[in-house]
């Protein structure tokens, strides 16, 4: 199936990459762009519909007032110009999963345009030029069942779910990015990840591309070092994570100079993504191009948002992610690093909550990052779904430090947490976990340690102290694990010395 | 029974009010009516005999509880088949909808219902609204009461043709250019296309978005106006539709004062393809006005004679994409699904089969304004003729109070007449689009029988978008005394009880 392609070194040495990314953004409203229909991922087909996102005869729409304020936040947080006056358009094509075969859509009146966003790889600074971030319906969902490829050609018949239909959609387009040279794909896979938890921190979409409610088509084409004309581009759509980004792609970077330094051309038209063999095929050419006979949408009146209102929202802009982050990063004393692997693991919020009920910075990372992570692994959840708060990792932190957990106990103490049996002091006094601090029970144990142990005994007293591990052992057993290691080590020592 | 008939809606809800006639009468009455003519007239695509005998019972059941009723409560009403109403089809006179039971009811018809009307059926319409004379529908061919070889006007013929035929006295149309308009001047009823976004198009299958405006239909400018505030006012289903409270239009018409009113006759609206008659009943209804005590004065507003041709691109360019929609995957018509045959193949075959030519017609020429490469000189352009009409439309209204003019240059056509002609048809229009295409309301209101063959004229009043109440104020004055001089309303004197009207069997005057 794959292309031929070049290296990528070789390619990035003879052409230029010049991308345009378009992001789609479902946004999380409680109802659709144009009905009252609940707007939610999944459900039985076509329950989650009205004669108006079904564009049954006769049905009008009315436009989501909700919907219009996230676009105009996420405008703003991306540094846009707000439109004072603008109308939505219909886009005019058949496909079936469309109910009234067209699209209500923005063409050349977007709510925001003319923006930039700045994303960082590798240290280095890259700003994103934003053309126009547009409002927009979704379609239904087709299921294609029968033939080869699961696509709608050769299928046996297809089946339509309209719970999709009318989902508010924004989408956010870019200009040409140029000058990332080999770094082009980790730039757009910064990009992207960047949006996503841009939306995120402003509350207006789940952002999950596994589901579809962030989605990125990336247009990239080739021309040579020094050329000032672009090339023919191809634009690679069904990149649904954000290493899929990067690979894609590279992959069209390759493919595409591999066709040029063959003496080739590169045809312009959309391409398909395969997340399993990591390539992509021709779909749809684009040079007989659909003309979607844009016009303003008759049924709606044209939206002006007041300047009044825009500054409002203005107001409401969270602290934008790469401010807080470094804002973060700086108060924690975290690396660089480290910070990615958090903000990557989903946890920034849940560890400045943490931090916010007592723990230190690099305690609650680490509980985070290592031992919750990897129950919300075991589990199949997110680390947020996992049924332990901030305040009570802190807690758990809290009885380290004050000496009355050690680590495996405070293990079992997030075992009890997580299985319901109250905050982790509950956990402590109701399965007796907390470690023997009876100075006296303590000595007498290593007492008895010694006596059983004299061979060990006798090499520590010759100074071979990590044999005094043994020691230790032997100790920690007898009190079921329920001792400070630590304060055992210094007695050994103490008696042996 | 037949006196039930010939009652305005406005008396016919007086009788019920007091017990006098029960709405089960009345809406018999009128069921037999339609059984006895709609062979001939053929106005209706299909009645509702058994529910609407039902609400007319339920209505007598609570009137006789004592419960408050609506104004109109019992006053049976006919919807023009391109207005959803759960139970019955919806076929928009179109094969392509055959068949397709709407799941919903337009804001219209529940507010029919919430205000206790009685819906009897559908009426006859041009497919998907596009026609000046019915002759368009997929169905049937309407024909004028006044005489069955003449066309009743269109798009809403139907619904002129059964208030013309005592088949229902209150309709409900529909006026993109002229549908409601147009057939009242032919028929010799009362049609008003109110203010844009006054009455609500929520689940009136579209034709043109920006053009399209429900309104009502009736036999007389009083009952027009009850009609009027039963359907008009704010939906929110309908973004279009404007949030201000109806002016007093029953008022207005029971005023029916035009004294000291300014009355502007529109230029451009006479001349050559105005028929004889039919502005001879126009000058002598201004001569009318004037004795009321109106000033007539000459206006001019130049850019009405592009109006046509920019009409002709706006709404074939709506139409393409509102109708894209009918394309046999969901519901309706669906020709050759043979299991073999593609998406596109059976999608081609079923709009061949389910559009007529004026729908495809009009499907092509606006996917064609639309193109990219010729937007801007054809959709593009015509936007800007609308705006200059709409300029055209304030100017006026800042020197009158109305404007007036013709409904259209002539009496109803022919069946056939203009058929295979349609830039003769699309002519009919000619007086009415320029207030789609800026917004503004209008009325169409008899003015007489044209003495060159004896059909009804229409007078056509405009006033300003929201101004609503002035057509009435206007159409009901001219009413009042046209009717003293003819000693009575022109479809009682001129056709139930004349010799033409004969087959509608309605006459008082014994034959």
């Amino acid at each position: 199936m794959s292309e031929p392609v070049l290296d990528y070194d070789q390619a990035l040495l003879a052409y230029e990459p010049v991308m345009g990314l378009e992001v789609h953004v479902e946004l999380n409203t409680a109802s659709k762009m144009f009905c009252g229909c609940v707007n939610a991922f999944g459900g039985d087909p076509n329950t989650h519909t009205c004669p108006v996102c079904l564009g049954l005869p006769g049905s009008l729409p009315v436009v989501n007032g909700k919907a219009i304020e996230s676009a105009i936040r996420i405008g703003l947080a991306l540094n846009c110009q707000i439109a004072t006056w603008c109308r939505f358009a219909r886009k005019n094509y058949f496909y079936p999963d469309m109910t009234k075969d067209f699209q209500i859509s923005q063409y050349d009146e977007p709510i925001a345009f003319d923006g930039y966003a700045e994303v960082e790889v590798d240290g280095e600074l890259f700003r994103i030029e934003i053309e126009r971030a547009h409002m927009e319906e979704d379609a239904g969902k087709s299921l294609h069942v029968g033939g080869v490829t699961g696509r709608i050609g050769g299928a046996d018949y297809s089946l339509l779910d309209y719970n999709r239909a009318g989902t508010p959609l924004i989408e956010i387009v870019t200009k040409p990015i140029l000058g990332a040279g080999a770094k082009a794909p980790q730039v757009a896979k910064a990009y992207v990840a960047f949006l996503r938890d841009l939306v995120l921190s402003l509350g207006v979409s789940d952002a999950r591309m596994e589901q579809g409610s962030l989605r990125c088509d990336a247009n990239v084409s080739l021309m040579p070092i020094g050329a000032t004309v672009f090339g023919l581009r191809t634009e690679t759509k069904n990149v649904n994570s954000l290493r899929s980004i990067e690979r894609a792609l590279e992959y069209e970077i390759r493919r595409q100079a591999a066709l040029l330094a063959g003496g080739g051309t590169v045809f312009q038209e959309t391409r398909h993504w395969h997340e399993d063999g990591a390539y992509t095929t021709p779909g749809r050419s684009k040079s007989d191009a659909e003309d979607y006979r844009y016009f303003p949408e008759p049924d709606l009146v044209p939206v002006a948002p007041s300047r009044e209102w825009v500054e409002e929202l203005r107001a409401t802009l969270p602290e934008l992610p790469t401010v807080r982050r470094d804002r973060l990063r700086r108060e924690w004393g975290f690396t660089v690093l480290e910070l990615q692997d958090v903000v990557n693991a989903g946890a920034l919020d849940l560890i400045e909550a943490t931090v916010a009920a007592g723990a230190g910075a690099q305690p609650a990372r680490k509980w985070w990052l290592t031992e919750l992570a990897r129950r919300a692994n075991e589990a199949g959840v997110e680390l947020a779904e996992l049924a332990i708060t901030p305040r009570q990792v802190a807690g758990v932190q809290a009885l380290v430090e004050a000496g009355t957990l050690n680590d495996k106990l405070a293990r079992q103490v997030i075992d009890g947490v997580l299985a319901g049996e109250g905050d982790p002091a509950d956990v402590v006094a109701g399965r007796g976990l907390a470690v023997v601090s009876d100075a006296g029970a303590l000595a007498a144990a290593v007492d008895r340690a010694i006596d059983a142990n004299p061979e060990v005994a006798a090499k520590v007293r010759d100074g071979k102290l990590a044999a005094a591990g043994a020691l230790i052992g032997v100790v920690m057993k007898e009190m079921r694990g329920q001792a400070d290691a630590a304060r055992v080590r210094a007695l050994v020592l103490e008696k042996l010395g | 029974m037949n006196e039930l008939l010939r009652l305005t809606a406005a008396d016919l809800a007086d009788r019920l009010a007091s017990a006098e006639v029960s709405a089960r009468e009345v809406t018999q009455a009128h069921l037999d009516q339609i059984e006895a003519t709609d062979d001939v007239v053929q106005a209706f695509l299909c009645t509702d005999p058994e529910r609407a005998l039902a609400s007319a019972s339920a209505i007598d059941d609570r009137r006789a509880a004592g419960e408050t009723l609506g104004r109109l409560a019992g006053v049976p009403v006919a919807v023009k088949d391109i207005f959803t109403y759960s139970g019955l089809p919806t076929t928009c006179g179109s094969r392509i909808l055959e068949g397709w039971l709407p799941p919903y009811n337009a804001t219209i018809t529940q507010r029919l219902l919430d205000a206790d009307l009685v819906i009897l059926g559908k009426t006859n319409l041009d497919e998907f609204a596009m026609g000046s004379s019915t002759e368009n529908s997929g169905y049937q061919v309407t024909h004028n009461p006044w005489d069955v070889d003449r066309i009743p006007g269109g798009s809403g013929g139907g619904s002129a043709a059964a208030l013309a035929a005592f088949q229902a006295p209150l309709a409900i149309g529909t006026d993109t250019g002229g549908s409601i308009r147009q057939p009242a001047s032919v028929t010799g009823t009362v049609g008003v296309k109110p203010t844009y976004g006054g009455t609500s198009r929520y689940g009136v299958v579209a034709m043109a978005s920006s053009l399209d405006t429900p309104g009502p239909c009736a036999r007389t400018v009083l009952d027009a106006a009850l009609l009027h505030e039963v359907i008009g006012g704010w939906d929110p289903r309908d973004s279009t539709s404007i949030n201000a409270p109806l002016p007093d239009l029953v008022g207005a018409a029971r005023r029916a004062d035009v004294s000291g009113l300014r009355v502007g006759v529109v230029r451009e609206f006479s001349g050559e393809g105005y028929a004889p008659g039919v502005l001879q009943r126009f000058h002598e209804a201004l001569s009318v006005l004037e004795s009321l005590g109106a000033e007539i004065v000459e206006v001019s507003c130049p850019h009405f004679t592009y109006a046509l041709s920019a009409y002709y691109l706006i709404m074939p360019s709506e139409v393409s994409s509102n109708l894209a929609r009918f394309d046999a995957m969901r519901y309706g018509l669906r020709v050759g699904d043979d299991g073999v045959r593609s998406v596109e193949e059976v999608m081609n075959l079923t709009r061949g089969a389910g559009f007529g030519d004026e729908v495809k017609r009009r499907i092509i020429i606006g996917t064609y304004a639309l193109s990219s490469g010729y937007y801007d000189a054809y959709y593009g352009s015509a936007q800007k003729v609308r705006t200059l009409i709409t300029r055209d439309f304030e100017a006026a209204f800042a020197e009158v109070d109305v404007l007036v003019s013709p409904t259209t240059p002539t009496t109803a056509f022919r069946i056939g007449e203009r058929a295979d002609d349609p830039l003769a048809m699309y002519m009919a229009d000619l007086c009415t689009i320029p207030s789609n295409l800026a917004g503004n309301c209008a009325i169409s209101i008899p003015c007489g029988v044209s003495p060159q063959d004896n059909l009804p004229v229409g007078f056509q009043v405009m006033a300003p978008p929201l101004a609503d109440d002035r057509l009435y104020l206007v159409g009901a004055a001219l009413e009042r005394e046209l009717s003293a001089r003819w000693g009575g309303g022109i479809l009682l004197d001129q056709l139930a009880d004349s010799a033409a009207g004969a087959h509608l069997n309605v006459a008082r005057k014994g034959r």
